[in-house]
């Protein structure tokens, strides 16, 4: 037997992939094509599913709607595909700002003396030790009318003798995309570090030797050799901004619905899991779409995940 | 057209440790490089020659003194104005580009018109042999090629001054020696001043038009190969620099040209050359090569001629190395195999008893310095 297992290399392969292998089967492919089937069923009176193939759910996501006013019989409605559009926004804003900050500071760190390089990265991962949802909720102390951020504005106008009204904050988009910033830059400042870590001061050197001002070199040579962690980290932010529902229900309140609102909505409050399961289905392709785009582009920032 | 390339004039660095204390990595160093010149800067690792080329290529500024370009000086001007180009010792080639755009970059950096960028970087690419190789990526390049690539890299902008950090240090030995006679051909052909910093004596005896020879941030010899092998002027030189036999006397006279010494060890007193200055009295390292050295079997009745019992004896094919003892002091001679024999008694054997003699034209007198 144990001897099968050493001389067997396909066997070896077998047993090393299977626990993965079952678990990803039974709790992803299983449940993703029971998700498709139930896209496809209609809602019974009580929330429960009844098994047809009907694309009311789909013709809905995409604006055909028959809840119309003044007894037409069909309208065009744009809600749910600007509660898609919006979480794209929401998505590309937040990378965009997370590779903006992220960026300077894994520079810092890669360029720090090796020894407190790994108390630096130490304290970037220090928010992750406190739980997501607390976190969050942190930020609506800070955010809200009687929030922190309003009183400290507040006690300065006074020291001044302005008038004050507090600002409103909490429940806008600005407070979202915060909050999702918050949340995800440790996801890119770890990768742009890995891969700038990388870059042996000589090339940094050898561009200057050349003639390149540090503009150049930063355009020329540190750009580029990071940009698989640029990528990395774009996949590892992005993807999540597109699916949490957590950050925008908490810090958006009714006022930014995003596409993990509604597919939670669905399930839990409306309770037709079958619109919940076509939105599901769509969020996921239209994220496959993007990243397909941008890996097409730029690669799977190979080099990062190769490490 | 100036005549001095670069110039280092009563320059020192100094770094802080990580212990805290202040360590002179260049301790008022003084140099002139003439232009077109191949000049090494040799020395063991921390001797300062690595810290004086960055100090020219201007990624470190001194503590004190000035480094001049042409006859300009540098003060805290940045690499990138600056119009030397450094070899680098890892090649720091960039990987994300290609062998034709690492080539092309410095050229790009000085505005240089496209239609001119491409002729040059197809020029460069020839001349080190690279022809046909400009679309692949540094690490699809074997070792010497990339050497190859980060020479082009550099030459393609027609310094004024190449610097080069022991750009051989990672080839095999057989590669290295190819590429000496190549780096020294080449920079025949471009005329341009090369500064070589080699830890390698050989390597900087073989390429080199002058060399200064390196120690505790002090240069503590400069001139031509001849020179500095034969006529080293302190202890230090004349034993990095091939090797030496050193016998310690004290100095009994001296003349303009010559100096003797008496040497307690043999109870005799030697003389040769002066070669560096001594006053009588004083301390002296009488150094002789050890080809330098001629054996006999027989008595000869000689001035600096000893009695003594050959050790061993090692054959190395071209040479005979013969370690012989006078007088309890051990002393390496190198015979030349001139004559091809499968005699034993051709060579000198374990045990026989010779004649030492060295020659007062082969032995010189100097500094014994601390180090």
């Amino acid at each position: 037997m144990l001897k099968k297992l050493r001389e067997d290399k396909a066997l070896q392969g077998t047993l090393l992939v299977s626990p993965t292998l079952l678990f990803m089967v039974g709790l992803l492919i299983i449940p993703l094509i029971l998700t498709l089937v139930i896209s496809f069923g209609r809602r019974d009176a009580d929330g429960g599913v009844i098994y047809t193939f009907s694309l009311a759910n789909y013709a809905r996501l995409i604006g055909f709607s028959t809840n119309c006013s003044n007894g037409v019989n069909f309208c065009w409605d744009t809600l749910y595909v600007d509660i898609g559009l919006r979480s794209l926004v929401l998505a590309f804003q937040t990378t965009v700002c997370v590779i903006l900050m992220a960026f300077p500071l894994a520079y810092f760190i890669a360029r720090a003396e090796p020894k407190r390089r790994n108390t630096f990265l130490f304290l970037v991962l220090v928010p992750l030790w406190t739980n997501f949802v607390i976190r969050v909720y942190a930020w609506m102390m800070l955010l809200r009318t009687q929030g922190v951020i309003n009183g400290l504005l507040g006690w300065i106008a006074g020291l001044f003798n302005l008038p004050f009204q507090p600002l409103d904050m909490l429940y806008t988009p600005g407070a979202v995309l915060v909050g999702m910033i918050y949340e995800f830059l440790p996801f890119m400042i770890l990768p742009i570090y890995t891969s700038l870590e990388k870059i042996e001061n000589s090339l940094y050197e050898a561009a200057a030797d050349l003639g390149a001002n540090p503009i150049f070199t930063f355009l020329r040579v540190t750009l580029p050799l990071a940009l698989p962690g640029i990528v990395a980290g774009t996949i590892l932010v992005f993807i999540p901004v597109m699916g949490t529902f957590i950050v925008s229900d908490i810090l958006g309140g009714r006022q930014v619905i995003l596409v993990g609102n509604l597919i939670q909505n669905q399930f839990l409050s409306a309770r037709d899991p079958t619109f919940g399961s076509a939105a599901s289905l769509i969020l996921m392709v239209l994220t496959l779409i993007v990243t397909y785009f941008y890996t097409r582009k730029f690669g799977f920032g190979e080099e990062i995940i190769a490490v | 057209m100036n005549e001095i390339a670069v110039e280092l004039r009563d320059v020192v660095k100094k770094f802080q440790t990580p212990e805290g204390t202040v360590l002179s990595a260049v301790d008022h160093v003084d140099l002139q490089i003439k232009n077109g010149e191949f000049f090494s800067l040799l020395g063991s690792s921390g001797c300062g020659k690595t810290t004086s080329l960055r100090m020219i290529a201007g990624f470190e500024w001194p503590t004190a003194g000035e480094v001049y370009i042409g006859d300009i000086p540098m003060g805290h001007k940045p690499p990138f104005l600056r119009p030397v180009n450094t070899v680098f010792q890892n090649y720091a080639l960039f990987q994300h580009l290609t062998v034709q755009e690492n080539i092309a970059f410095g050229l790009e950096m000085h505005k240089v018109p496209k239609p001119e960028i491409t002729k040059r970087v197809g020029e460069a690419l020839e001349m080190v042999k690279l022809a046909g190789m400009g679309k692949r990526k540094p690490k699809q390049l074997s070792g010497g090629q990339q050497q190859r690539v980060a020479l082009a890299r550099a030459l393609v902008n027609r310094p004024s001054v190449l610097l080069l950090d022991e750009p051989l240090g990672a080839l095999d030995l057989k590669l290295r020696k190819e590429m000496q006679i190549e780096l020294k051909s080449l920079q025949q052909e471009v005329g341009i001043t090369f500064v070589y910093v080699t830890h390698d004596q050989e390597e900087a005896l073989t390429m080199s038009d002058r060399i200064a020879v390196m120690s505790h941030g002090k240069v503590k010899q400069m001139g031509s190969a001849v020179e500095i092998y034969e006529r080293p002027n302190c202890r230090f030189v004349a034993d990095f620099i091939g090797e030496s036999n050193f016998l310690r006397g004290k100095v009994t006279g001296v003349e303009r040209e010559t100096a003797s010494a008496f040497i307690p060890e043999l109870n005799a007193e030697i003389s040769g050359i002066r070669a560096s200055d001594l006053i009588v009295g004083q301390t002296t390292a009488v150094s002789i090569r050890p080809e330098k050295i001629r054996l006999s079997p027989s008595s000869v009745l000689n001035h600096n001629c000893f009695e003594g019992k050959v050790v061993t004896t090692t054959y190395i094919g071209s040479d005979t190395h013969i370690i012989v003892d006078i007088n309890g002091i051990r002393v390496k001679v190198w015979e030349q195999n001139k004559i091809s024999s499968l005699d034993p008694k051709a060579y000198y054997y374990q045990g026989q008893q010779v004649w030492v003699i060295l020659f007062p034209e082969n032995t010189l007198l100097m500094h014994e310095d601390e180090v």
